[in-house]
C-alpha cells in the first residue's frame, strides 16, 4: 500500500482552514447513532473523549489506571507552548511552526506542524476557560517562560505542574460528559487487540485488570491516545505502566509504525543511584533557564569529587567547564534536548562525570541566586553588597520559580540544591516515533486513529520542550474531532456494530491464547528480569549514540531474549484476578518485539538527525567538527514499517518529506 | 433547611453554632459564679433574678436545654457515623503524629462533661426545680449563696468538679477555635481569633476551678 | 538494611485478610519505598508465592496512585511526599514496618494494599468542572485578568493529586480536604463563579453518599497531605456550601 499523507492543497497557512471548510459533517441527530472508542485518557485521549462526547458521539473511554486523572501526562512539568505573542517578543504562528520543524531536525511533516502551531493559541484560551490555573504576573495576565531551542518566551506554565493542571482540565471536561452519560468510562482496563471488520477498525478487545475478564467492545472508529514507548528502555521517566501494547497490537493489525528509533533523551534527570532503580525522575527543562551546566575542567577534580574528597562548591570558577556555554555560545544552556544530552554523555565518557557512577553533571543555581538576589535588593532598596542578604533574596526568587522541583530533588537525592549544585544526567523521556498517521491522524488502518505521543507526525526527530502538551491537546481538542467527523459521515447508516462477528471471536481467542500461554508457562524468571535485560540492550546499543555494529547485535540479542522470555518467564497467580505480573508480561512481550523494530529502524537510518545520533554520520571538520550530520539527500523521509511476522522482517515504506516553506539547514546552536 | 441538617457540612455547622452558643452561656455562668467569690450579696441578687425571672426561666432556660441536648445528640450521631466510615480499623494508627489529642478525643471529653452535667443537675438544677415548683417554698432571695457554698463541702465532689473542668478545658481547646473553621470563617483575623479562643478555653475552666476550690476552703456554718 | 515487614494480605474484595510478616534484607537507603517492595515481590515470585499487590504508576509523586499506610501514617513518616518518594533512609536497620491499605468505607479494598478510589471520581462527575464547550471558540485567555494572589491560591488548591491520604489519615475517614480543594480551585477563579452554587451542593451531596465521615477539624489531613493542601480550603467550602444552601 502506498502511503498517502492526504495533505490538503493550497498555501500552508490556508490548508487547515480550507480543509475544515470542505470536509463532510455529521448532523447532531446522527452523531447519537455513532460510537467511538478512545483508548488512553491522557491529554490527547482525555481531550478527544471529552470533545467527541460534547459533539454528541457516544464515547467509550478506556484507561489502565484507576482513574483517567492518573495518565502519565500528569507528570509533565515545565509548560505548554503557544504562539500567543503575549510578550511581544516577535512570536507568531509561523515562528512556532519554524522552530518546531527546525527543532525536529527537518524530519516532521510541514502541514501537520503548521496546523499545530495554528491551533496552539486556542489551547490556552480553552484551558483558561476551563479553570486551569496558569501562572500569572502581578498585572493579572498570563506569564510566560522560555524553553530550550527557541529565542522567544512562549511557554505557559503552572509552576512545575503544568501537565497535571492541563490533565485535570481535560479530566474535568471528561467528568462533565461522564456525568451526562455521554462518556462511558472503563477504568483499569487494558486494550489487548484491535478488531478489524471489512478492513476497518470496528472495536477492541480489553482485559478488565481487576477481574481478568476479556471483553469485546465495538464502535464505528477507534482512537488510540496511548502515549509513547520509552519504557522499552526499562529505565525512563515514563510511568511504570506506560506501554506500547495498544500501538503494537494496532501495528500487528496493519497500522504502520513510523520512525521507532526517534527517542528523546532528556538532559535534566536525576542520575541513577543503583541497580534497584525502577524509574528515573525528570527535573523540568525549565531549570536550564537559570541553572548553568558544568563539570570540573580538570580530571583530577572530577575523580576527587567521585571519591568524596572534594565538594563542587570548592571548585574555583576557572576550574569549571561550562561545556554548553563553551561549545554553543549562541544558545548556551538552552540548546535543544538532544544536543544537551549528547554533550553530557561526551563529558562523562571522557571521565569528567561527578557522581559515584561517573554518570552525572552539575546543574548550578549559584549565579542565578546571585543575579536574582541583587535584583531584589535593588527593587526593595536594600543593600546589594550584603552577600548573605543577596543570597537569601535570590533563594526566595528561585524558590518561587522552582520550589517544588528543588524539594523533589532534595527528597530523592538527600542534598540541598539551594546550597550545592544539582546532579543531572540524561534519561529516556519521550518517543517522537509512533503509529504512522496521515493529515487526518488516521493510521494506515481505516477508522483507526492515533493522537498525541502515540503518533509520529509533529516532532520529527526531536521534540522541543513544552511541545508535547501542546500536541496532545491540539490533537484531542481541535484536530481529531474535525477529521474523524469526515470519516464517520459515511457511517450514519451503519447502525450498531455487533460484537458477535467472527472477527471479534478470532481476536478474543487470540488474546485468551496469549494470556493462557503466559500464565501456564511455569518458567523460572520474573518478568522484570527480561524487561531489565531488554532495557540494558536498548540503552547500551540503541541509546544516545548508535552505530551499525551495535545495532546489528541488538537486533539479534533482542530476538534471542524474546525466545528466552517465552521459554523462561514465570507469571504467578491466575488469569481471573488482579495480576500485575500478568499485565506486565503482556506489556513486556510487546516491548520485546518493538525493541527489535526500533534497532532495525535505527540501523536503516544511516544519518544523524535529532535524537537519533549515528556515530558514522558526523561533521568531519570545520567549526562543527564532531556535531551530528544529517543526510538530507538520502533520508528526508518518514520510515513507516509494515508488520510481516518477525519484527526484523518488517517492510519499509517511505513517505517523502517535502519542504515547500522551509529551507533545510544543518542545525546550528553555536 | 432540613436538607442542610442532613448534610455533613450542615451538621458540622450546627455543631459549631450550638457549641458557640454554649460558650456564650458558659461565659455568663462564669460571670455570675465569680460573684460568689467576689461579692456574695451580688451572687444572691443575680441568682434570685435568674431563678425567678420569667423570661430566663421559661424563655432562655428551654433554649439552653435544647442547645445542650442538641449538641450532645448531634455529637453522638456524628461520632457513630464517623465510626461507620471506617469499618475495618488500622492495625497501626498514629493519630498523634498528625493531630493533637484534644481534637481526636472530643467524644471522650464530651462524655465526661455529660457525666458532669448529670452531677451538676443532681446538685443544683433538680433540687432547685423541686424547691420552686414541687414543694413550692416561699421565695427567699438570700438563700443561694449559703446553699452553693455548702455544696462544695465534700472534697470528693470538688475533686470531680475540678476533673470535669479540666476535661471541659480540653474540649474547648479544640472545639471553640475549630467552630470558626466550621462556619467558614478563615481570614486574616483567624489567627488572632483562634488565640483568643485558646486563652478563653483555659481561662474559663480554670476560673470555675478556682471558684470551687475557694468555696471548699471558705465554708460557712450550716 | 535488614527489616521486618508486616503487610496486609487480602486475596480479593470479599476475602478476609490478615497481616503477614516478611523479613527482608539488603535494603539500601537510596531505594524508594516502592523499590523496596519490588525487591520483596521479586523474592516472593522466585519462591513461587504471589507478590504483594499495590497501586503505583508514575513513581515521581504526581499521579496519586500509590497509597500505603505505613507505620500508622498515610505515605509513611516523611512529610510532603507520596509513598513512591519516601526513601528507605528514613528507616533504620532492624525496624519493623507495618504496611496497610487505606481504610475507609469509601475506599473498599480490592486486593492486598490496593483500594478502590472510584468514589473520588464520582464526586468529580457531580460537579468538578466548568461547563464550557471544548470547541476552541472561547474568548482570549487574557480577557479576564485574575489577581496573582487568587491565581496562586487556586493553583495551590488544584495541586491535589487525589491520592486519598486525607481520607486515610482522618480519624473519621472524611473526604473534605479532597472535595474542598476542587471546590476552592473553582471558587477562587472568576470562571468558576457561574456554577458555584450547584457545584458545591452537588459535590458535597455525592461525597456524603459515598460513605465518608464528617470533618471534625482535627487537621490530620493537612499534615499528611503529600501536596500540602491547606485546611483553609475546607473553611472555604463550608462557606460556599452555607451560602449555596441559603441561596437554594
Amino acid at each position: 500500500m502506498a502511503l498517502d499523507s492526504k495533505i490538503p492543497q493550497g498555501p500552508l497557512a490556508d490548508k487547515w482552514t480550507n480543509y475544515k471548510n470542505e470536509i463532510n459533517l455529521v448532523n447532531p441527530a446522527n452523531k447519537r447513532l455513532i460510537d467511538v472508542i478512545v483508548v488512553g485518557t491522557g491529554l490527547a485521549g482525555g481531550s478527544a473523549a471529552a470533545t467527541l462526547a460534547e459533539l454528541g458521539y457516544n464515547v467509550k473511554a478506556f484507561c489502565f489506571q484507576d482513574s483517567p486523572r492518573r495518565a502519565h501526562s500528569i507528570a509533565a512539568q515545565g509548560g505548554i507552548n503557544a504562539a500567543k505573542n503575549y510578550q511581544g517578543d516577535g512570536d507568531s504562528t509561523y515562528r512556532l511552526f519554524y522552530d518546531t520543524v527546525k527543532g525536529g531536525d527537518y524530519r516532521s511533516r510541514e502541514a501537520n506542524v503548521y496546523r499545530l502551531a495554528e491551533v496552539s493559541a486556542n489551547i490556552i484560551d480553552q484551558c483558561v476557560a476551563q479553570g486551569v490555573p496558569f501562572a500569572r504576573d502581578y498585572g493579572g495576565l498570563l506569564d510566560n517562560r522560555s524553553f530550550g531551542g527557541v529565542l522567544v518566551s512562549r511557554t505557559f506554565y503552572a509552576k512545575g505542574q503544568t501537565g497535571q493542571q492541563l490533565l485535570l482540565g481535560a479530566y474535568s471536561a471528561m467528568n462533565r460528559q461522564i456525568g451526562r452519560g455521554k462518556i462511558k468510562m472503563y477504568n483499569r482496563h487494558e486494550m489487548l487487540d484491535i478488531v478489524k471488520v471489512d478492513g476497518k477498525a470496528r472495536g477492541i478487545i480489553t482485559r478488565n485488570l481487576i477481574t481478568g475478564e476479556i471483553e469485546r467492545h465495538s464502535a464505528h472508529a477507534v482512537v488510540l491516545g496511548t502515549g509513547g514507548y520509552g519504557n522499552v528502555f526499562y529505565l525512563s521517566t515514563n510511568a511504570m505502566g506506560s506501554n506500547v501494547t495498544a500501538a503494537w497490537k494496532a501495528h500487528k493489525r496493519g497500522a504502520y509504525f513510523a520512525n521507532p528509533c526517534y527517542t528523546q533523551i532528556h538532559p535534566t534527570c536525576i542520575p541513577v543511584s543503583g541497580d534497584h532503580q525502577s524509574k528515573l525522575t525528570l527535573m523540568s527543562e525549565s531549570l536550564r533557564n537559570d541553572g548553568r551546566i558544568w563539570v570540573p575542567a580538570k580530571k583530577e577534580d572530577a575523580i576527587a569529587i567521585r571519591e568524596g574528597r572534594l565538594k563542587p562548591t570548592e571548585i574555583k570558577e576557572e576550574d569549571r567547564d561550562y561545556y554548553l556555554e563553551r561549545r554553543y555560545p549562541a544558545f548556551g544552556n538552552l540548546v535543544p534536548r538532544d544536543v544537551a544530552s549528547r554533550a553530557a554523555k561526551e563529558r562523562c565518557d571522557a571521565g569528567f562525570g561527578v557522581n559515584k557512577t561517573g554518570e552525572a553533571v552539575y546543574l548550578d543555581f549559584a549565579s542565578a541566586i546571585q543575579r536574582y538576589g541583587k535584583e531584589q535588593a535593588y527593587v526593595r532598596h536594600l543593600d546589594a553588597n550584603d552577600a548573605a542578604l543577596v543570597k537569601k533574596l535570590g533563594q526566595e526568587v528561585v524558590k518561587t520559580k522552582y520550589g517544588n522541583l528543588f524539594q523533589m530533588y532534595e527528597k530523592i537525592v538527600d542534598q540541598d540544591p539551594y546550597n550545592t549544585p544539582m546532579m543531572i544526567y540524561p534519561a529516556v523521556h519521550y518517543t517522537m516515533g509512533g503509529l504512522w498517521v496521515d493529515y487526518n491522524l488516521q493510521t494506515s488502518v481505516e477508522g483507526l486513529y492515533a493522537i498525541g505521543e502515540a503518533n509520529f507526525s509533529d516532532h520529527g526527530a526531536n521534540r522541543l520542550g513544552a511541545s508535547a502538551l501542546m500536541q496532545g491537546l491540539a490533537d484531542g481538542y481541535f484536530v481529531l474531532p474535525y477529521t474523524i467527523g469526515h470519516y464517520l459521515s459515511n457511517d450514519i447508516r451503519t447502525g450498531p456494530i455487533s460484537t458477535d462477528s467472527k472477527e471479534f471471536e478470532e481476536a478474543e481467542q487470540n488474546v485468551r491464547k496469549q494470556v493462557g500461554a503466559l500464565i501456564n508457562n511455569n518458567g523460572s524468571k520474573p518478568v522484570d528480569y527480561f524487561h531489565k535485560k531488554l532495557g540494558k540492550i536498548m540503552w547500551n546499543k540503541c541509546g544516545m549514540s548508535r552505530n551499525a555494529t551495535d545495532l546489528t547485535e541488538a537486533i539479534e540479542e533482542i530476538s534471542a531474549l524474546r525466545k528466552e522470555f517465552y521459554n523462561e518467564v514465570r507469571v504467578p497467580g491466575g488469569e481471573d484476578e488482579y495480576n500485575e505480573e500478568l499485565a506486565k508480561a503482556l506489556r513486556v512481550a510487546d516491548f520485546l518485539e518493538l525493541g527489535e523494530l526500533f534497532a532495525k529502524d535505527a540501523l536503516t537510518r544511516n544519518e544523524s538527525c535529532g535524537g537519533h545520533f549515528r556515530e558514522e554520520s558526523v561533521e568531519l571538520d570545520g567549526p562543527q567538527k564532531g556535531e551530528a550530520l544529517r543526510d538530507d539527500e538520502n533520508f528526508t523521509f518518514v520510515s513507516a514499517w509494515e508488520y510481516k511476522g518477525e519484527p526484523k522482517d518488517a517492510v519499509l515504506h517511505k513517505e517523502e518529506l517535502i519542504y515547500e516553506n522551509i529551507e533545510l539547514k544543518q542545525r546550528s546552536y553555536k | 433547611m432540613s436538607g442542610l441538617l442532613k448534610s455533613s457540612i450542615g451538621r458540622k455547622v450546627a455543631m459549631a453554632l450550638s457549641g458557640l452558643f454554649l460558650v456564650v452561656f458558659l461565659t455568663q455562668h462564669f460571670v455570675i459564679n465569680s460573684t460568689a467569690v467576689l461579692a456574695p450579696e451580688l451572687f444572691n441578687t443575680w441568682s434570685h433574678f435568674m431563678g425567678t425571672n420569667g423570661l430566663v426561666q421559661f424563655g432562655l432556660q428551654p433554649v439552653l436545654i435544647f442547645g445542650v441536648v442538641f449538641h450532645f445528640i448531634m455529637g453522638f450521631a456524628l461520632e457513630l457515623q464517623n465510626r461507620k466510615a471506617r469499618p475495618v480499623k488500622y492495625a497501626s494508627y498514629k493519630g498523634g503524629a498528625a493531630a493533637p489529642w484534644t481534637s481526636r478525643n472530643m467524644i471522650i471529653s464530651g462524655l465526661v462533661i455529660l457525666a458532669f452535667l448529670g452531677l451538676h443537675f443532681y446538685d443544683f438544677w433538680i433540687p432547685e426545680m423541686i424547691h420552686k415548683y414541687v414543694e413550692t417554698h416561699p421565695e427567699d432571695p438570700t438563700r443561694y449563696y449559703a446553699e452553693t457554698v455548702h455544696k462544695f463541702e465534700n472534697p470528693v465532689r470538688v475533686g470531680l468538679y475540678v476533673l470535669s473542668f479540666v476535661l471541659l478545658a480540653l474540649h474547648l481547646w479544640h472545639g471553640f477555635a475549630s467552630s470558626f473553621q466550621s462556619v467558614g470563617f478563615n481570614n486574616k483575623f483567624s489567627v488572632a481569633l483562634s488565640k483568643f479562643a485558646k486563652v478563653w478555653s483555659v481561662a474559663i475552666p480554670v476560673g470555675f476551678i478556682i471558684i470551687a476550690v475557694y468555696l471548699h476552703f471558705n465554708q460557712i456554718p450550716h | 538494611m535488614k527489616l521486618t515487614l508486616k503487610i496486609w494480605r487480602q486475596k480479593n474484595a470479599q476475602a478476609k485478610g490478615q497481616m503477614v510478616t516478611y523479613p527482608i534484607d539488603g535494603i539500601d537507603g537510596d531505594m524508594s519505598f516502592l523499590e523496596m517492595m519490588d525487591v520483596l515481590n521479586n523474592e516472593l515470585i522466585n519462591k513461587g508465592e504471589e507478590p504483594v499487590v499495590f497501586d503505583h504508576d508514575c513513581r515521581e509523586g504526581i499521579c496519586g496512585s500509590c497509597s500505603m499506610f505505613i507505620n500508622g501514617e498515610a505515605h509513611g513518616p516523611d512529610r510532603l511526599v507520596t509513598t513512591c518518594q519516601l526513601h528507605m533512609r528514613k528507616f533504620k536497620d532492624g525496624d519493623t514496618i507495618t504496611i496497610e491499605p487505606w481504610r475507609a468505607a469509601g475506599f473498599p479494598v480490592i486486593k492486598d494494599l490496593m483500594v478502590d478510589r472510584s468514589s473520588f471520581d464520582r464526586i468529580q462527575h457531580a460537579g468538578g468542572f466548568i461547563s464550557i464547550n471544548t470547541s476552541g471558540n472561547t474568548q482570549d485567555a487574557n480577557a479576564i485578568p485574575i489577581e496573582k494572589i487568587d491565581a496562586d491560591a487556586a493553583f495551590d488548591a488544584a495541586t491535589c493529586i487525589g491520592c486519598g491520604a486525607c481520607v486515610a489519615s482522618c480519624k473519621n475517614s472524611s473526604a473534605m480536604l479532597f472535595v474542598s480543594a476542587k471546590v476552592s480551585q473553582f471558587a477562587l477563579l472568576p470562571q468558576g463563579q457561574v456554577e458555584a452554587t450547584d457545584r458545591v451542593l452537588n459535590m458535597v451531596k455525592q461525597m456524603d453518599e459515598e460513605g465518608f465521615g464528617n470533618c471534625t477539624n482535627t487537621g490530620a489531613c493537612e499534615v499528611e497531605c503529600p501536596k500540602g493542601i491547606s485546611l483553609e480550603n475546607i473553611a472555604r467550602m463550608n462557606r460556599e456550601y452555607l451560602a449555596a444552601s441559603l441561596k437554594g
